[in-house]
């Protein structure tokens, strides 16, 4: 079933994955740290989106409510808790200078061919419409993990952590119609702990090495040499 | 396609080269005009462009003592080149001879061609400027060069062709889709295009004297004749590249038979849409500032992501089993 025989709704699901898969890659080249919280605020507002255009698509009413629950927490309420943060912390204007750039782009992309090897024999069952994007979450899950890789920043790499679990929500929208609603709140709360013990973490781990830097982590030793 | 029809078809292509050639400088002058309101200035008439060539044509050329023949022939090569890729480009008629027998291929070849004389002319007198110009045109287009030929593959596997011609036909008979694919073909396109004409996050087409410059920087030398067909050849190619993403991505109106109405409506069509094309780059150099040269690079990065990721998704997304 090719793009072109689907309504215009379900295209308009499409293209919204893609573009969510183009904020993973958004958020992987930003340097400023205040940017990238903004495209993580980008990027949780478009996978919001999605499960709305295709409760509009599908006839799946009980998509709307997922949908508003990961605009209040992904798009608005976890960005706003980061910015606290980092304004706290005192980095608004803090740049780090990305390692290998262009190297870590094309990785990503290798990631995204990966994922769509990995989910092909899947996609050949045949789900619903949404089936092809299952592709594409687990490449914003893999390129989460990228970034969590490349990064030295804490706070980048929570963003990176965060992101994960924006293509892991996709995923469960895409291959599933969406999951029950105790699974969904349960996930949505586990996130927001998730980030305030992030939040806790970022304020020892400053104490202790003057920095969140965590590369520097590895330079610690008992005694000096 | 019968002999008859064919001559005509050939008229007609012959015309619409003319007709690149004649119109051109009009949407540089419109350009210019529309940057001009946008900055609380009068600006210059939309015809300025035009009075300039005039003039530039009519003035003695001066030629450095330095410089080879090749100085002087590279004018003539960038202008035909340059003219003859647009030709290949269907403005207002679909079906015509010229864009059969060039694909999109042939088109960024012709434009290469084009690119390597001007930087071979940018180095030829020796001067520090022009060196430094063609170094730079040259870095640029090196980057750019990929990024376009891999958002042409992303149009070219969903229409099942490299002909310019042929890809227009497909978008029209596909009608109004949301493929994610031609979004992002359309964004590097466009951030292609705007590297490879000098418009402004990349270089400045309104300086002169500038350390920065890159297209003004390998024609500093050149005055009178020469001058005018190297500016020349740089407002066909901002046309061609406007008539190329005009027509590709928003094909509604191109005429697709021999018929006097439909060839009306599609001229009133792509001056419509060259025009709201032009306002949206005024627009764009007028809120955005020149990078650093260092930061093109990055630019063209970001073009070859888009096209990329159309690819991409044109695989992941759009085909389907």
């Amino acid at each position: 079933m090719s793009i072109l025989e689907l309504p215009l709704l379900q295209q308009l699901v499409l293209v919204l994955a893609a573009v969510v898969l183009f904020s993973s890659f958004v958020l992987l080249a930003q340097s400023r740290l205040v940017s990238t919280i903004h495209a993580f605020a980008w990027q949780g507002a478009l996978v919001a989106a999605v499960p709305a255009v295709a409760a509009a698509a599908g006839d799946l009413p009980h998509l709307y409510f997922s949908a508003l629950v990961t605009l209040l927490i992904k798009a608005l309420l976890i960005p706003w808790m980061l910015h606290r943060l980092v304004r706290h912390l005192e980095l608004e204007r803090h740049i780090e200078s990305l390692r290998l750039p262009a190297l870590v782009n094309m990785v990503a992309v290798v990631l995204v061919i990966f994922s769509y090897w990995l989910v092909l024999p899947m996609v050949q069952q045949g789900l619903t419409f949404t089936r092809n994007i299952v592709a594409i979450s687990l490449a914003v899950v893999l390129i989460g993990l990228l970034m969590m890789v490349s990064r030295r920043q804490a706070v980048a790499q929570v963003l990176g952590f965060m992101s994960m679990e924006n293509g892991l929500f996709l995923a469960a929208v895409s291959a599933t119609r969406g999951m029950p609603l105790v699974v969904e709140l349960g996930v949505a709360f586990d996130v927001l702990v998730a980030m305030v013990l992030f939040g806790v973490f970022f304020f020892q781990i400053r104490e202790s090495i003057d920095s969140l830097d965590v590369d520097r982590l590895n330079r610690l030793t008992e005694s000096d040499r | 396609m019968d002999h008859g029809l064919s001559v005509s078809s050939w008229a007609l292509a012959v015309l619409q080269a003319l007709l690149y050639a004649a119109l051109s400088p009009l949407l540089v002058g419109w350009i210019r005009k529309v940057k001009a309101r946008l900055q609380n200035r009068r600006g210059a008439p939309m015809l300025q462009p035009y009075r300039d060539l005039y003039k530039l044509l009519g003035k003695e050329a001066r030629v450095a003592h330095t410089a080879s023949p090749l100085f002087l022939a590279a004018p003539y090569v960038v202008f035909v080149a340059t003219w003859l890729a647009a030709a290949t480009v269907p403005v207002v008629l679909l079906d015509q001879p010229a864009s059969s027998i060039a694909d999109i291929i042939v088109l960024v070849g012709l434009l290469a061609l084009a690119r390597f004389f001007l930087a071979l002319a940018g180095m030829d007198v020796g001067t520090a400027f022009g060196g430094m110009g063609s170094s730079r045109e040259m870095l640029i287009s090196a980057l750019a060069e990929p990024a376009m030929l891999m958002a042409v593959f992303t149009l070219a596997v969903s229409a099942h062709t490299t002909n310019v011609a042929s890809v227009i036909d497909y978008q029209l008979s596909v009608g109004l889709a949301l493929r994610p694919s031609l979004l992002f073909a359309f964004g590097g396109l466009a951030l292609v295009a705007i590297a490879e004409t000098g418009r402004i996050p990349v270089d400045n087409p309104a300086t002169h004297l500038e350390l920065t410059m890159i297209h003004e920087a390998m024609i500093l030398e050149y005055s009178g004749r020469y001058l005018a067909l190297m500016e020349w050849a740089a407002q066909i190619k901002l046309a061609l590249y406007g008539v190329l993403i005009a027509n590709i991505f928003f094909p509604w109106g191109v005429a697709q038979s021999f018929a006097p109405p439909a060839l009306g409506l599609a001229a009133v069509a792509i001056l419509l849409k060259l025009a709201l094309l032009g306002a949206a780059l005024a627009v764009a150099e007028t809120v955005l500032a020149k990078m650093r040269l260092f930061r093109a690079p990055a630019f063209l990065q970001l073009a070859l992501l888009l096209a990329l990721i159309g690819l991409l998704s044109h695989v992941i997304l759009e085909s389907g089993t």
